[in-house]
């Protein structure tokens, strides 16, 4: 049973994915629950896989019974266990949160809206488990494909911003794929941990070079990484709210993931800076996606486009991590993709929260609102603190890692790029937040009228709140037990 | 010296923390939420006080919690610099306490709930920096406190609070932010973030750039102690509450600032290394030149609370000037007027509130006759101004004194004529408000009406307590004490 964890994480959510639809048919009362237990399914196994991974060392499961490198291998190690128990704890509550929210926005559209959520998680799911090259593409198309239909549901203007994302999305996923095509030409398998023993002796190629710039490039692509990120304002604008508390948190993690696997797998870092500065170029692109996110939330009056550029900006703090090449940028980059989906997804979900309750979006008009929605802004403070930087909450923590790790690179341009972009971030969400706390309501009946939306809303922004702060204390926990092992490959 | 395993540097800083629980819950209750707020800051002050005698006899009180980074963890040590701060942050957050309860209520300013659980939250925050015992929990509660301070200082929510609020963030987080690039260089050089008196940065492998290092502390700890050019928020932060004005902007925020001059000195760098790179010069030349500029900013203020924060500024750098001159008596000057400032200039500020509770009036210019009218607030102001001045036999003087000598000791003539100078200077601006209060007069101040106990009290307490120090500066809290005791152990072994 044990050594079934890795595919059960996956496979289960494709399973409900199915079932929910055919009961959905059936029942539509039956959508939620059914999709909520498929996700806990997969978040147990997800749990105990990280448990027995942390006490006894990586999972192998091969698909079929075919042994690697012939057959498809689904791999539990530190790094996977990880970032599956993070996507599916984010997913589970905002599973919770989004069922009111749906309700409300785009009732008569969840008999697609649930199946289609869950096949988009069972693909990121894949992604992060399957140790096979070819393997993370089908799971990036299942989830590209399903986040492209979902985020089309919204207002009129949806699809439309969707076609970009496809178009771009489409473009990485076939950059992607060249690239591992070419390293199956040069190494004749396609299994990670095969590729990656193979490729040392093959590394003067340059089919090699060529592929580690294709992988590179739709990875950066899926994770919006500057300057391929404008995709995803639009995206995240006008998609529905509970569906973007889905998307926001995890989907550019999980392009993240793809990169952070590349460099600690099947790539040396050495190798991808020595031949081009590959790395670096990473970077450099990072710290122009931090200015420029934060500079674009600055100017930015719809809070759900505000917080799309801040993605933007955060997005590029993990990329920034990844590409400093050293243990605690690293550290900082992983730490930061943990702390990043849980802020942005307790500020979407409040976002979504105040548009459910209000109907507003446009930060000038939230004059007041502390005091009529106190749980939905208590939430949005504690993580509108962390995105700043202040401690206890983890966004101290995982800026507190890349700074180190940008010292030990001895790159000082980077440690100002971090600092500077804290004091931007304040900018940004202390306007926020005086709008919502020391102007007056006045004559708004939106606002007047507003009140705390119900508990099963409130419930999941309060526990990723209050998660935050956890995550915060207990930050050197995960890193030694967890993040540690994964960064040391790289020393 | 030892450092021995005790919960009470964590007690200490767990009952501000649980006092914002209970303030909180009694939010409609007024009298009962004063309760808590005036039991927490006795309880804080006894846990401290309790430690006194232990760190005396040279046994720190220690406690290690978790890690927060690993091999860095959460910890606290009493140490002698430490308990100096939070012995005088606690024991007059007490005075504070009762003063807040006559001028909140006086006043009748809005959300009390919210400004008594903040004060709470920045005590919290202060005892934290004094006990820290490694840079990184510095920096944490460094952190917390300015964003603890933050709705203190908007506390009136008017546009002018606001921007006055927005102004302080960018100063303060500004600092923060160069701090924590500081606390990772530092760590990235010695591998580690503990406090050691004497220092732990000596000896370092490769050749670390420690001039930048030293920059970057600079602006950390200068923005919070209001170093020229990094002043200009703490005027701006004056729309605060006098309360607030009083405890964190002359005491708490801006000595923490102060105390992390202390700690990069004596604790980081050590004397040695910091005479070596000649960081000296360069902070002893900045504290210089603010004692002079704030002093002359001072007399063109017409109002009085900004008139007492630019003095605030030029106080503030008498520390950091005898911190930075590296000599043993200097260094007792500069720590022991760390908390003779702080007793002197909150009885000020606790004046200036009591007048304004009292008539409205905020200008220095519209005092005539105030001595008539509240003679105990104006008898005592003029004390504690004579005390800042200098004069025997208040504090000040005492402060004062040993800073000359460690001028004198290290030949640098300049700055005891800058210590002179800063005296006349202070006259300067505070007889002036002196002479209108008493000696000019003015039609509609001919009845004595002083303000609500709750205010006068406090700022009589806090004056006496400014003479105790003067004429015995080593009673009751042995400030004398452990502030030469602090210099013995960072001196030692120190040739210079």
């Amino acid at each position: 049973m044990m050594n079934h964890l890795p595919v059960i994480i996956p496979v289960a959510l494709l399973f409900f994915a199915f079932i929910t639809f055919l009961c959905g048919l059936w029942r539509r009362s039956l959508l939620f629950p059914l999709s909520l237990t498929g996700i806990s399914v997969s978040l147990a196994a997800a749990v105990l896989g990280l448990v027995r991974v942390l006490q006894y060392g990586p999972l192998h499961y091969f698909l079929g019974g075919w042994a690697p490198p012939l057959g498809i291998e689904y791999v539990l190690d530190n790094l996977s266990a990880f970032m599956s128990v993070l996507v599916l704890l984010v997913a589970f509550l905002s599973m919770i949160y989004s069922r009111q929210s749906f309700l409300k926005e785009v009732p008569d559209k969840i008999n697609a809206l649930y199946p289609l959520l869950l096949l988009m998680l069972a693909g990121m799911a894949g992604i992060i488990v399957t140790g096979d090259l070819f393997n993370v593409y089908v799971f990036l198309e299942i989830a590209s494909l399903t986040a492209y239909a979902v985020m089309g549901i919204g207002n009129d203007k949806a699809p439309v911003a969707v076609i970009r994302y496809i178009i771009l999305g489409t473009v990485g996923a076939c950059f992607y794929l060249l690239g591992v095509g070419f390293l199956y030409f040069v190494t004749g398998s396609l299994n990670m941990a095969d590729v990656a023993s193979l490729l040392p002796g093959l590394y003067g190629s340059r089919l090699v070079i060529a592929a580690a710039v294709f992988i590179v490039i739709g990875a950066g692509l899926k994770m919006a990484l500057f300057p391929f990120h404008i995709w995803l304002p639009d995206v995240y604008t006008y998609a529905p709210s509970g569906v973007i508390t889905f998307v926001a948190p995890l989907m550019t993690k999980v392009g993240a993931y793809i990169l952070i696997r590349m460099v600690v797998t099947v790539f040396l870092p050495e190798y991808l800076n020595n031949t081009l500065p590959i790395m670096s170029i990473i970077s450099w692109l990072a710290a122009a996606g931090i200015i420029v996110g934060s500079v674009m939330a600055i100017a930015q009056k719809d809070l759900r486009r505000m917080l799309a550029y801040s993605s933007v900006a955060q997005i590029s703090y993990i990329a920034l991590g990844i590409g400093l090449a050293n243990p605690l940028g690293l550290i900082g980059a992983l730490l930061h993709v943990l702390n990043h989906a849980f802020m942005k997804g307790c500020l979407f979900q409040v976002s979504g929260g105040i548009r459910y309750c209000t109907g507003l979006w446009q930060i000038p008009q939230f004059r007041g609102l502390g005091r009529r929605m106190p749980w939905t802004m208590a939430a949005f403070t504690v993580a509108a603190i962390s995105m700043v930087g202040i401690p206890p909450a983890a966004g101290f923590f995982s800026k507190w890692y890349l700074v180190l790790g940008s010292v030990q690179a001895d790159n000082w341009i980077f440690v100002a790029v971090i600092v500077l972009s804290s004091l931007l971030n304040a900018v940004y969400f202390f306007r926020v937040l005086e709008k919502v706390y020391l102007g007056e309501p006045g004559e708004n009946p939106a606002v007047t009228a507003a009140v705390d939306p119900p508990g099963s809303m409130v419930m999941p922004m309060i526990t990723l709140a209050a998660g935050i702060i956890i995550l915060g204390v207990i930050n050197a926990v995960i890193v030694t037990n967890i993040l540690q092992p994964i960064a040391s490959s790289l020393s | 010296m030892e450092t021995f395993y005790s919960i009470h540097p964590l007690i200490a800083l767990l009952i501000p923390l649980i006092a914002i629980g209970l303030i909180v819950l009694s939010g409609r209750r007024p009298n009962i939420r004063e309760f808590w707020t005036l039991a927490a800051s006795i309880a804080m002050f006894g846990t401290i006080f309790l430690m006194l005698p232990d760190v005396l006899s040279g046994r720190y009180p220690g406690i290690s919690l978790l890690n927060v980074s690993p091999g860095i963890s959460l910890a606290f040590t009493v140490d002698t610099a430490g308990i100096i701060f939070g012995l005088c942050a606690s024991a007059l957050w007490i005075a504070t306490s009762v003063y807040s309860i006559g001028y909140m209520r006086t006043l009748a300013e809005k959300k009390q709930t919210r400004y008594y659980a903040f004060f709470a939250l920045c005590l919290a925050s202060v005892v934290g920096i004094a006990f820290s015992a490694n840079l990184l929990t510095f920096v944490l509660f460094y952190e917390i406190l300015t964003i603890a301070t933050y709705p203190l200082v908007i506390h009136k929510e008017t546009p002018g609070a606001i921007s006055a609020g927005r102004k302080y963030l960018a100063y303060l987080l500004t600092g923060g932010l160069a701090l924590i690039a500081a606390a990772a260089l530092t760590y990235h050089y010695a591998g580690s973030l503990d406090f050691r008196s004497g220092g732990f940065l000596s000896n370092l492998p490769g050749e670390p750039n420690l001039m930048l290092l030293f920059v970057l502390f600079l602006i950390g700890f200068g923005m919070k102690s209001a170093l020229i050019p990094f002043h200009s928020w703490l005027p701006t932060a004056m729309i605060a509450p006098t309360p607030v004005s009083a405890l964190l902007h002359a005491v708490a925020v801006v000595n923490a600032g102060v105390f992390g001059f202390v700690r990069l000195v004596g604790y980081i760098f050590g004397p040695q290394l910091f005479h070596d790179i000649g960081a000296w010069q360069i902070l002893s030349i900045m504290a210089a030149v603010t004692i002079i500029i704030s002093s002359l900013l001072a007399m063109f203020q017409d109002n009085l609370k900004r008139r007492l924060a630019y003095s605030t500024i030029g106080h503030l750098s008498y520390i950091v000037l005898g911190v930075s001159l590296l000599s043993a008596d200097a260094w007792v000057g500069g720590v022991i007027h760390l908390v003779n400032h702080a007793v002197l200039k909150i009885t000020l500020f606790f004046c200036a509130g009591a007048i304004y509770a009292r008539t409205h009036v905020e200008n220095i210019s519209e005092l005539n006759g105030m001595g008539k009218q509240m003679p105990i607030t104006m008898g005592v102001f003029t004390l504690a101004a004579i005390g800042l001045v200098g004069i025997p036999p208040l504090n000040g003087f005492i402060s004062k004194w040993f800073l000359g000598q460690g001028a004198l000791d290290s030949g640098l003539w300049i700055y005891m004529g800058l210590l002179l100078l800063s005296g006349l200077l202070n006259a300067g601006y505070f007889f002036p408000i002196v002479r209108r209060a008493f000696f000019m007069t003015s039609e509609k101040r001919t009845r004595v009406s002083e303000a609500s106990a709750f205010m006068v009290v406090p700022l009589v307490v806090t004056a006496a307590l400014a003479l105790m120090l003067g004429l015995v500066p080593d009673g009751i809290f042995h400030f004398f004490k452990l502030a030469s005791d602090t210099a013995t152990s960072i001196f030692s072994g120190v040739a210079r």
